[in-house]
């Protein structure tokens, strides 16, 4: 027998099809059967399961192309299990996880590890990321053909940039003969290293060793030349300065094969909300100036930027129980991915669609999935989600094992209520437990 | 049997120094000559006298044990004296220059001088340091002449000919003297040459040699009529040009199963020494009906007494050989 659930009376935004209309929902056995305006007006009586979406916002699932988890190696800060809780209850239906794990997703029996592992234990899609360096060394360049093979879906070495350009130069040329994606990091290590936040007046106010924004610009720029050597396919994993954001214009514009991302912090805080040594606010690269963070909204808007992560990064307590300069990077983000984005649509500077395509069409045309849509066919990854809602974020709720979210007590608007991972429900907000 | 040393000079420069230099119309007498050879060797009596009086200096830089046994076999084959250098053995391990070696060579008075050596070029500065004929038998990633006739010989003896043969080269282009030498060789002859590689191993400049360029080695390998792997230099390739060697003989490893997307009874060639299991298969470098690898190093000898007549024939005759 067929497993049907049908939604009716929703507002559908499929950025891919630049739908945004009020209509319906078909899903049998976990592929969506049939989507549209017209579908569903009428409730039909024969379906088992009709959910009356009272106009709230069904979509694709969003896809976060850039997430830390513990796992292997640090299981007490995420496991792909508890990663995937929080996803769901973001309404983040496919995790592109980071190899920078303990051992190092750098061997095609590691990426068949993850992809096991998240069979068994997650419950939304977990896709690896390969080290594009063997030990993310950034020294020897890993089996990027085997590893393709294995189902890494990209080449990076998470959140390090290679200095060697010699390196990079090879790797790039090598994964271009395959047709690999690369995710780079641009932070140039020399200049960044020992580093806590962005340099400028605050940084100096606070006594914190700084690093300019111009390290990450330097590397963006060296890796668009390497780019245009190599024709490789090449994405920012995740750009903060507005320079860096005008050479990938630029690049772009020359017709490059370049995308960049942006994490939801870099749109929403700046360098002052470190405030008083704010541990949860230190983040790679540093939250940047007020002009660089209007320059990621200006990107998001005009399309720059292609894609919004979370860049989830969930730190144990005692590694951000430290003096500021000691402590831990990152902050996780995985359930405040969607409210922090939609910012940009609340702001005014681009609807709803467009800041959809961010978090599912995009990332999915990058990385080459079917995910990210809502078409007949496709698997039926959607959420359904308020984007008015008001909540103020709060730490110990979160689903995440590690609580160390930099917006702890911000106000958002936008909540999700459900989600579905191929058909299924892996997230129900009314079910959720309500603490007074 | 002998080519008597009155013929026409074949190699107008007196040297060998790469295939770039070298006329389809030298190309061609230099395989006839060849053949005599190849009969020559196969007879009893293996010796003639062309050479008689002269002397063959064997300078190699670069250990090797096929080329400089092979042109070692050549010069007595054709009744020269021939002396062997290796760089272990030369003061050049001492810290003397290439240019003083060359002097000092000089005043021995070779007639011939065979040199190998690991630096591009170092061939033809010896050629203009030297009042000697000098064959290049590999220098750096530049060209190794030889190989390229050898492997001309051996196809040519099995195809008859040139003409419209699709020819792919296969592995380590960049730092290769032997496919250098083959591209300029193969085309100068009218083949066809694709270069199948990973981007990593291939010059970026490439195509500038009018051939065509294969990423993938299944669909480089449709429909060729000669398949030349190169050698994957190991000691330099760990983890800068390819990942691993595991990975390169999955995707770039010539084995039974990627040789099927050949021509039908395409040719299997190697300049040796082979990496088994690493750029080729041992399944298909044993296999007789398809791979000529011996048949390469039988016919570097008959090729390399072709060369050394042909220069020979350059030389001062009796009696004007000194001052």
């Amino acid at each position: 027998m067929t497993k049907r659930l049908a939604f009716r009376n929703a507002r559908l935004i499929d950025p891919a099809s630049n739908l945004d209309a009020r209509g319906g929902l078909l899903i049998e056995n976990g592929k969506i059967a049939d989507v549209g305006p017209r579908l569903f007006n009428d409730a039909d009586a024969n379906d088992p399961e009709v959910i009356d979406c009272k106009g709230l916002v069904l979509s694709p699932g969003l896809i976060d192309m850039r997430v830390f988890t513990g796992e292997p190696g640090s299981e007490h800060r995420e496991t792909l299990e508890s990663a995937s809780r929080a996803a769901a209850a973001g309404g983040v239906t496919t995790m592109v996880v980071m190899p920078n794990t303990d051992p190092v997703i750098d061997e095609p029996s590691l990426v068949d590890f993850i992809k096991r592992r998240a069979a068994a234990t997650a419950s939304v899609r977990v896709v690896p990321m390969a080290a594009l360096t063997k030990h993310l060394g950034g020294e020897v360049m890993t089996e990027i053909g085997l590893l393709l093979e294995a189902g890494a879906v990209a080449f990076t070495d998470g959140d390090r940039s290679i200095a060697n350009a010699r390196v990079l130069r090879r790797a790039l040329a090598y994964a271009s003969t395959f047709g690999a994606l690369v995710v780079g990091h641009a932070e140039d290590p020399s200049l960044c290293e020992g580093t806590a936040m962005n340099e400028g007046e605050y940084a100096m106010r606070l006594g914190i060793p700084a690093a300019p924004s111009m390290a990450e610009t330097l590397i963006v720029e060296r890796d668009i030349r390497l780019v245009e050597m190599t024709g490789v396919r090449y994405h920012f994993g995740q750009i903060s300065a507005r320079a860096s954001l005008d050479a990938i214009a630029a690049a772009k514009a020359r017709g490059l094969r370049v995308t960049c991302g942006v994490s939801a912090h870099h749109l929403a805080l700046n360098e002052l909300d470190v405030g008083s040594y704010y541990t949860f606010r230190k983040v790679k690269p540093p939250l940047r100036s007020e002009d660089d963070r209007a320059a990621m909204n200006e990107g998001v808007a005009n399309g720059t930027i292609d894609v919004i992560v979370s860049s989830h990064d969930p730190q144990a307590a005692d590694t951000k129980r430290q003096p500021f300069a000691q402590a831990a990077f990152g902050t996780v983000g995985l359930e405040t991915l969607l409210p922090v984005a939609l910012g940009v649509h609340h702001n005014g500077e681009a609807t709803l669609g467009h800041v959809l395509a961010a978090l599912t069409s995009s990332p999915a045309r990058i990385l080459g999935l079917e995910s990210g849509r809502l078409a007949k066919g496709a698997a039926a990854d959607v959420i359904l989600f308020d984007p008015g809602e008001p909540f103020v974020v709060d730490a110990d709720k979160l689903h995440s094992r590690a609580k160390n979210t930099a917006f702890d007590g911000r106000k958002f608007q936008g909540r999700v209520r459900a989600t579905y991972v191929g058909g299924v429900c892996v997230f129900d907000s009314s079910k959720e437990k309500r603490t007074p | 049997m002998t080519a008597p040393n009155t013929l026409a000079p074949i190699l107008q420069t007196g040297h060998l120094l790469g295939i770039d230099a070298v006329s389809p119309a030298e190309i061609t007498a230099l395989l006839d000559l060849a053949e005599t050879y190849v009969s020559q060797n196969r007879a009893v009596n293996k010796k003639s006298d062309v050479l008689r009086g002269r002397t063959l200096i064997n300078l190699f830089f670069e250990a090797s044990t096929r080329t400089q046994s092979s042109f070692e076999l050549a010069g007595k084959r054709l009744g020269a004296d021939v002396l062997n250098m290796s760089v272990k053995t030369s003061s050049v391990s001492k810290g003397e220059t290439l240019i003083d070696t060359a002097t000092t060579l000089n005043a021995m008075r070779p007639d011939i001088l065979v040199v190998r050596h690991q630096d591009s070029g170092a061939a033809e500065l010896l050629s203009r340091q030297l009042d000697c004929c000098v064959v290049n038998a590999g220098d750096g990633s530049h060209e190794h002449p030889t190989q390229a006739l050898l492997d001309a010989l051996t196809i040519r003896r099995r195809r008859g000919g040139f003409e419209g043969l699709v020819v792919a080269i296969c592995g380590d282009v960049l730092h290769s003297r032997v496919a250098r030498s083959n591209i300029h060789l193969l085309s100068k002859m009218g083949a066809r040459v694709r270069l199948i590689a990973p981007r990593t191993l291939l010059p970026g400049t490439a195509d500038r040699f009018g051939v065509e360029i294969f990423h993938d080695m299944r669909e480089g390998l449709k429909g060729v009529d000669i398949v030349m792997m190169l050698r994957l230099q190991l000691e330099r390739m760990a983890g800068a040009f390819v990942p691993s060697t595991r990975e390169y003989f999955r995707f770039y490893g010539l084995d039974r199963e990627k040789l099927k997307l050949a021509k039908p009874g395409a040719l299997v060639m190697h300049p040796g020494p082979m990496n088994r299991g690493v750029e080729i298969d041992s399944e298909v470098a044993d296999d007789i009906e398809v791979s000529v690898i011996q048949e390469q190093v039988e016919m570097g000898v008959a090729i390399r007494m072709a060369v050394l007549d042909a220069l020979a024939r350059g030389l001062p005759r009796e009696g004007k050989n000194a001052p």
